[in-house]
């Protein structure tokens, strides 16, 4: 075998220095730079890691091609509603979980310890902010991460016992995931830290009256498909992670026959749909366990550094890799650049909290900026801007999701599966689109914007990588 | 006198770039050195041993550009490095408005129809693992850096293969592929004349002398310097001759290097014998016996290029007579009868060395692998030498003197200045690539020499490149002849004269 090379006219990738490529340009033939920089910004310990790897390229790769093919064929269906500690598995009476990596109760940021306040009242331990605080801190509460237990949670994250949680399965690969509901129905919501009587009224509607409805409604159903509201609402304007407004609205045009057939009471149909109309982010904690239950799948796949789960706890972001089974790589977590809501300003900001980004895990959200335009003030910029987004997101991850096309780029597919190897290597960490919660209990939802999973959860990722595989070099 | 160093962190320039504004800084007033340089482990190292400072650098990363300028006076050196600052930010900001950038070998190679070659000049201790990258991204690829670990250079050829892809170097400073210039190429008609090489300058001297001759080049494949060891085992020579006996518009193959080791060299040598078109081998420096049986062996670049021209037109080549002009002998003390060779071409220089050695005895050089000849580009010279500026030594931090002269004209002064000189010996190089005008920096330190030392030192030089090179073969031939400087038509012949002139100072001052 001795190539084509010679066999085709010459078109150049130069990368290095920029003149070589204007030479050959000069002469009448094609060539694209590359913007090259230093590998992992050319920290050398970094550097031999990756070039550690590479002898390990095609088991790394196919190891890799496997990992991503199981969020890209995951199949997410909508099949229950449940109270977490009937449905969870290795859900206790005292179990709390919360988003991101492990925290201790002391160590928690404000609004995670609002919303865990809030829980205990709802789950009637505690009757007021402090003595929640105390029933918190008396060692009772067994305080886990959503993602132990195969469930997220946006924000704070908080799931206690009696929470109805969305039920998830992945029917590829049978797994399930589970998701509190949406509670943002208006800006003091519980995942935000708020805790108040108002919140209380609205979870004990949840759990008495929204999920009962819901749940006989998706049974009858025989399960709602997840993945076809979210393609399509792509299509439309969402991200998956930040905008929901066609998605919610879809959900309900599916829902809505089945309801009326089951004829719910009209007042209890009329407040479920009211709230529908007004929390375009109802959506969210559907779209979040379907990319759960996907990213599920890829998980323990030895040899594979595809990143399967992203998570922040409002101190700590952490990532999960699919090759080095559960084991977190955590690091204080990112300031979130965004617009904040009146009267609230960037110093009532809490860092970045949730898990929300487990849907840029599975290539939505700020992974699919470009296809949601509505979105760009957030980015602060242009359309074109957006599109940048993805665009780069395409160059630290494996794969393109064809199930998820977007019209702007020729109904290309999101960029999915985030590449440890990747993302060391150009220093692009991943862009996430989130919410912003008010650092101190209480007050709820203080903005909205744009992050970053920070780097040294990536390098600390690939060193352990490297160091996971018997006699690298 | 003020040194200054101020670092910009995390803006990866490339050495070109940052010679370009060096050249603007070094023009303020008061200014004696402007020098920008990228923080790698080489670079630091080469500060450190200049006498730098550590501290200045500490924490400074490949990432971080280094600014370093030598002034009159304080204030003079900070509003030196407030006008880096601010030329970089130009230049950025240039940049931005162009185009979004692509980040990676695969979206470049995404966006690029028939995508099918990626040319890597990224600093050497980078380079391999963006071959690997380009290689499974389909490309073939050409290796420009240098310092490239041989292990890696096995691993990526043994890829390359696999995959069917061809690996040109690393330290491939020129390859010209269906016309495309890779690297330092001339621009040098089309024709029937395919190259393989293992040197840069090397293949650059035969395609523009097979161009002078008459005929053209189909493809020139360059291999690095390493291909034909026995640990790399000339993989890519292979897959060149391979894809030369296949491809239709070359009729006869070139195959240029320093001598291969023997169990490569005889392996290589096979195959030339078994190829199904004439095969011109000049092994530089080469035992002859190895190449005996060798229907079409030369000993040099010049008699690579005109066989290889006589066998593609079927008709001889005419023979240039080496003559020294009575001019050419400067009057001057006895003890000056050393020549000194200050190289910019790697090959150029090898071939200068073999050619001064037959005729002049013992040559030191600092680019040779015999011990007893061997010197340092920076150790005080006695004797016969040739320096090849081009070396590792001289080029960490800064560009290859092919595109800064600057210092090669430097040495030229101070060679001069050395009582045992007579005949100082320079090559240049044109083409894509290289300075845009080489012979003005040399012009100029041959009249500074000469202003400050006197009349007393014979310059001989050769240009290689052809009148349709960007800097034009004609116009710097002409600049040299200005500057008093002997022009011969090509590196052989002027290594020729050059050793024929020393001869005639040694027996000056004999008698």
């Amino acid at each position: 075998m001795s190539g084509e090379l010679l066999k085709a006219k010459p078109s150049i990738v130069t990368i290095g220095v920029e003149g070589f490529g204007e030479t050959i340009r000069k002469a009448g033939f094609d060539s694209v730079h590359v913007d090259w920089k230093p590998p992992a910004g050319g920290n050398p310990e970094l550097y031999s890691a990756l070039l550690g790897l590479e002898d390990h390229y095609d088991e790394i790769n196919d190891a890799n091609a496997i990992a991503v093919q199981k969020i890209i064929e995951a199949q997410p269906v909508w099949i229950d509603v449940s109270p977490a500690l009937e449905t969870i598995p290795g859900f206790t009476k005292d179990t709390i979980l919360h988003a991101g990596p492990p925290i201790e109760w002391n160590d928690m940021c404000g609004p995670m310890k609002g919303a865990v306040a809030g829980a205990l009242i709802f789950e009637g331990k505690a009757r007021t902010l402090e003595e929640a605080f105390a029933y918190a801190a008396s060692g009772k509460p067994q305080f886990a991460p959503c993602h132990s237990l195969g469930a997220v949670g946006p924000m704070s994250g908080i799931i206690s016992p009696s929470m109805p949680v969305i039920v998830v399965e992945n029917k590829t690969a049978g797994n399930r995931a589970y998701s509190t509901f949406n509670n943002e129905k208006n800006r003091k919501a519980l995942s935000f830290g708020a805790y108040d009587q108002d919140v209380q009224d609205y979870l004990a509607w949840q759990r008495d009256v929204m999920a009962p409805m819901l749940r006989k409604t998706v049974r009858k159903m025989g399960g709602v498909d997840l993945k076809s509201i979210m393609a399509r609402a792509l299509q439309m304007g969402d991200d998956g992670h930040n905008r929901h407004v066609a998605a919610t609205s879809m959900l309900l045009r599916e829902l809505l026959p089945t309801m009326a057939r089951l004829a719910f009471p009209g007042d209890d149909l009329g407040e479920l749909a009211a709230l529908l109309l007004h929390n375009d982010w109802f959506f969210l904690n559907f779209s979040m366990a379907a990319c759960k239950s996907s990213a599920d799948a890829a998980r323990g796949v030895p040899m594979s550094t595809m990143v399967t789960a992203m998570a922040r706890n409002g101190v700590e972001s952490g990532i999960r890799i699919s090759g080095l089974g559960d084991r977190w790589f955590t690091a204080p977590a990112a300031r979130v650049k965004g617009i904040m809501f009146p009267p609230f300003t960037d110093a009532d900001a809490n860092p970045d909290m949730g898990d929300s980004t487990i849907t840029e895990t599975c290539g939505l959200g700020a992974f699919a900026m470009a296809a949601a335009p509505a979105m760009v003030k957030l980015v602060g910029g242009s359309v074109s801007d957006a599109i940048g987004f993805t665009k780069s997101m395409a160059d630290i991850t494996l794969a393109k999701n064809k199930s998820f096309g977007i019209p702007y780029l020729d109904f290309d597919g999101t960029p999915t599966g985030i590449d440890i190897r990747k993302v060391v290597d150009l220093g692009i960490p991943p862009k996430i689109n989130t919410g912003i919660a008010h650092k101190k209990p209480g007050f709820g939802i203080a903005g909205a914007g744009i992050a970053e999973i920070p780097m040294l959860c990536f390098t600390e990722a690939l060193k352990a990588f490297k160091d996971s595989i018997p006699g690298v070099r | 006198m003020s040194v200054q160093l101020r670092v910009r962190k995390n803006c990866y320039q490339d050495s070109v770039k940052l010679m370009q504004i060096s050249q603007i800084v070094k023009s303020s007033p008061g200014v004696q050195r402007a020098q920008a340089i990228m923080g790698t482990e080489n670079n630091k190292a080469t500060l450190l041993r200049g006498g730098f400072d550590a501290s200045l650098m500490k924490g400074a990363g490949p990432s971080d550009i280094l600014f370093i300028v030598d002034a009159v006076s304080d204030e003079l050196a900070n509003s030196a490095l407030d006008r880096y600052f601010a030329l970089l930010d130009e230049n950025i900001a240039a940049r931005d408005d162009k185009k979004t950038s692509v980040r990676t070998i695969k979206s470049a190679a995404a966006s690029l129809a028939g995508a099918n070659i990626a040319f890597i000049s990224v600093p050497g201790e980078f380079a391999a693992y963006e071959a690997y990258k380009a290689l499974r991204a389909g490309l073939n690829v050409h290796i420009f850096s240098d310092n490239v670990p041989i292990e890696d250079e096995i691993r990526l050829k043994e890829l390359g293969r696999r995959l069917g892809l061809l690996v040109m170097g690393p330290d491939c400073g020129t390859a010209m592929i269906g016309g495309a210039p890779l690297g330092f190429t001339n621009a040098v008609a089309a024709g029937p004349i395919g190259i393989v090489g293992a040197s840069g300058t090397g293949i650059q001297q035969v395609m523009v002398l097979v161009d002078r001759y008459g005929s053209g080049i189909s493809h020139a494949i360059g291999l690095g310097g390493r291909d034909l060891s026995n640990k790399v085992g000339g993989m890519s020579a292979f897959m060149a001759i391979d894809m030369l006996e296949q491809d239709p518009s070359t009729s006869v193959i070139i195959v240029i290097s320093k001598p291969p080791e023997s169990l490569t060299g005889k392996k290589i040598l096979e195959r030339i014998r078994a190829c199904g078109k004439p095969v011109v081998v000049a092994f530089l420096g080469g035992d002859p016996a190895l190449l005996r049986g060798i229907g079409h062996a030369v000993e040099n670049l010049e008699e690579a290029a005109r066989m290889a021209v006589e066998l593609a037109a079927k008709k001889p080549v005419p023979r240039q007579v080496d003559e020294i002009g009575s001019a050419a002998l400067k009057p001057g003390a006895a003890t000056r009868r050393s020549v000194r060779g200050l190289f910019t071409g790697g090959s150029l220089a090898d071939e200068a060395q073999l050619i001064l050695g037959t005729l002049l005895g013992k040559v030191m050089s600092n680019c040779t692998k015999d011990p007893a000849l061997a010197v340092t580009g920076s150790e005080k010279l006695d004797g016969h030498a040739i320096i090849d500026m081009g070396d590792d030594e001289f080029t960490v931090g800064r560009p290859h003197p092919m595109i800064d002269p600057s210092y090669r004209a430097e040495r030229l002064v101070k060679e001069w200045s050395d009582p045992g000189v007579a005949v100082i010996l320079c090559d240049l190089v044109l083409g894509y690539g290289s300075h845009p005008s080489p012979a003005t920096p040399l012009a100029e330190a041959v009249r500074q020499a000469r202003s400050l030392h006197g009349d007393c030192v014979t310059v001989v030089a050769s240009v290689c490149g052809t009148d349709r090179d960007p800097q034009v073969l004609s116009a710097q031939e002409a600049i040299l002849r200005d500057a008093g400087i002997l022009v011969l038509p090509t590196n052989a012949h002027a290594a020729r004269v050059a050793g024929l002139i020393a001869r005639r100072y040694a027996g000056r001052s004999k008698s």
